[in-house]
């Protein structure tokens, strides 16, 4: 039994990001967390690997600044890591991407289950999972709020899943990919055995010739990014002699702008 | 050649954002001289159909039968596919809903299109479809285009104007049937629980939002209840009987902060944030939430924010259009008094 997570590094949330003059994305020296939504996947990776008595894996498809969230999630407690690196690949784009990540779940043979964050805290594209499934062609299910079973040995997954409309309960065949969201879990820290482990974890790398796959042609081009216009706002404090006057104002206020 | 818009439907209905989609596929297709074919897949396809017709759609492709009455991603992932390949599409457009995300992105692998997510603006440029969309947390935009034969695009729920609903519709109507799926990747759905009598916050045109602050309620806990356990019930109080009737008297979505909903004030699906939703509402009521850069990243699209929080140095104020400085307690209920009075006269 293998339970596989994908995860990365981002930008710390609070940190400032901006275009700079060279049309690149910047934080300055700020340092990268893994991705906040991947804490949920990263823990439920761990349960599900315990509870089924088998491997955990991470993996993260890019660059060498994504081994910093491999390490935390050695340090949480994922079994195994991972890191896949095309030089000259666009990763950027999800159908380079998904046919990387489908490399990687093939070459391992023997993986049960795929879980994801719901997306990437940065740029926040919300489709790698969807096409790594359809690529896979394994069952996808979104926005899981709640595994309510799993029978590895019949291949049975029964989940709680989030809908704009409501809570839907669903079961499928496994082998699946699932994207999981917050409230499922609450997710561990490292403690400091698994702080030493990722220190000294030696994290493999392998190519698109080490999977044996032909990469697709990319087909989507970031044009440029741009600093968004300041927001421009005058803020109006609302003065009244009392509450209920305060009140009174600001309800005027807004029928008068029309925003009533 | 003509434009794809998908019209999402659930319990027999479109969605109000896909006319949305539609109203930003149309706009697409003109530009690019062409016409804008919505597709209306499961239950009450026709009349559904015949409705995208008044919002503005030239054709339908519709899809009724049985095995597609229900929402389900591999079906409806064939079909989609299917019909692209076939008829070529400059575009297929739908709403970056929980569903609208995974279809477009399965039937893009598929076809082997560009997809681009959560786009606020869609232009053309020399034929091409370029759009703007959101990054790290809206502080950078950036500017995408798709090389494909199809470009796949998902929009960002009320970033783009619904057309007006038109009396008549003379859409043009055509039936197409459904694809085999291998039952091995097919999901089974075996229960729902409705979110009853709550407003979508993805929807709202209007959402009033409680934080931590709601934890300061002047109400005495039951004396069994301390320390934090008489803070959850004080908040979910306060949450029910002062923010409730707010939102009630406004037709308004409720939502929280991260720091509401971490403490057990409310359940997660009510998070506005990075880790939760992202809003863009007509107005955004912030009632004691100090206004951090994550909260921020939720609800900065908002057109107007009204802050109410006891502290005047709370950096919500900085982002506000309207604030007032005071116990939400207090303010709030006079709020909605004001308010229930003005819609009465
Ligand atoms: C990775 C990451 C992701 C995050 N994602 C999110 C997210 O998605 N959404 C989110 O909201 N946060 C998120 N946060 C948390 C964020 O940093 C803040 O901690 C959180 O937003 C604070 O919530 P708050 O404003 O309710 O609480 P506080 O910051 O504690 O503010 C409470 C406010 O209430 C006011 N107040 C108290 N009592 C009253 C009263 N009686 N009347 C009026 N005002 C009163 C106070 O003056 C204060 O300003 C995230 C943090 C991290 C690190
Ligand atoms: N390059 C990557 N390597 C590993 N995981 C990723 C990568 N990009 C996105 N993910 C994960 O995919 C999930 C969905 O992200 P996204 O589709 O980018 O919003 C999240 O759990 C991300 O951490």
């Amino acid at each position: 039994m293998h339970v596989i997570t994908f995860t990365r590094s981002t930008p710390d949330t609070a940190a400032k990001v901006w275009v700079d003059d060279s049309g690149a994305v910047t934080w300055g020296d700020v340092a990268t967390v893994v991705n906040p939504w991947d804490e949920y996947s990263l823990e439920e990776t761990i349960v599900q690997a315990k509870a089924g008595a088998g491997k955990s894996t991470v993996i993260a498809v890019g660059a060498a600044l994504h081994e910093d969230a491999l390490k935390h999630s050695i340090a949480m407690g994922i079994g195994n890591a991972l890191r896949v690196d095309e030089a000259g690949a666009n990763t950027d784009d999800s159908l380079v991407w998904s046919a990387l990540a489908a490399g990687a779940i093939k070459k391992l043979g023997d993986v049960d289950l795929v879980i994801f964050g719901k997306e990437s805290v940065d740029v926040g594209t919300d489709q790698h999972s969807y096409q790594l499934a359809r690529r896979l062609g394994w069952t996808m299910l979104s926005y899981v709020s709640r595994i309510l079973d799993v029978d590895y040995a019949s291949g049975d997954i029964k989940v709680e899943k989030m809908l704009e409309q409501g809570k839907q309960i669903v079961s499928a065949r496994l082998p699946a990919v699932i994207s999981v969201m917050k409230g499922i879990n609450e997710p561990r820290y490292p403690n400091f055995l698994g702080i030493r482990k990722a220190a000294k974890a030696q994290i493999p790398v392998w190519s698109a010739a080490d999977m044996d796959i032909d990469l697709p042609i990319a087909k989507t081009k970031v044009l440029r990014y741009l600093n968004p216009p300041a927001r421009d706002v005058s803020t109006e404090m609302i003065a009244g002699d009392s509450v209920e006057a305060k009140a009174q104002e600001l309800v005027g206020r807004l029928f008068e702008g029309k925003v009533l | 050649m003509t434009v794809f818009v998908w019209i999402e439907n659930f319990d027999g209905q479109a969605i109000g954002t896909s006319w949305e989609a539609l109203g930003a596929a149309k706009a697409i297709a003109e530009a690019l001289s062409t016409d804008a074919t919505a597709l209306v897949f499961g239950d009450n396809a026709e009349a559904i159909a015949a409705e995208a017709g008044r919002y503005g759609a030239d054709n339908a492709l519709v899809c009724a039968d049985s095995g597609l009455a229900e929402y389900r991603l591999e079906s409806y992932a064939a079909v989609l596919s299917k019909l692209v390949s076939e008829r070529a599409p400059q575009a297929v457009v739908a709403v970056a809903s929980n569903r609208g995300r995974e279809l477009l992105a399965s039937a893009a692998v598929d076809t082997a299109s560009g997809l681009i997510s959560e786009a606020v603006d869609l232009r053309i440029e020399a034929g091409k479809i370029i759009a703007a969309r959101p990054a790290y947390a809206g502080k950078v935009l950036m500017e995408m285009t798709a090389d494909s034969r199809t470009s796949f695009v998902t929009i960002r729920g009320r970033a783009f104007p619904a057309p007006e609903r038109g009396a008549a519709s003379s859409i043009h109507i055509e039936k197409v049937k459904a694809v085999a799926v291998p039952d091995a990747i097919s999901a089974v759905v075996e229960g729902f629980a409705a979110e009853i009598g709550k407003i979508n916050l993805a929807d709202a045109a209007i959402i009033v939002s409680g934080g931590r602050g709601m934890a300061n309620n002047p109400l005495a806990a039951p004396d069994e209840l301390s320390g934090e356990e008489a803070s959850i019930w004080k908040a979910k109080r306060g949450f029910a009987d002062v923010l409730a009737p707010l939102a009630e008297a406004l037709g308004a979505a409720i939502g929280a902060s991260r720091a509401a909903v971490d403490a057990g004030y409310i359940p997660y699906e009510h998070q506005v944030g990075q880790t939760g939703k992202v809003v863009n509402p007509d107005l955004y009521i912030a009632c004691g939430i100090s206004g951090a850069i994550q909260h921020q990243a939720g609800m900065r699209g908002s057109k107007i924010i009204v802050a109410i929080n006891k502290d005047g140095a709370a950096p919500i104020f900085k982002l506000a259009r309207y604030g007032i400085v005071g116990d939400l307690y207090e303010v709030v209920p006079a709020l909605t008094e004001a308010l229930r009075r003005r819609l009465r006269n």
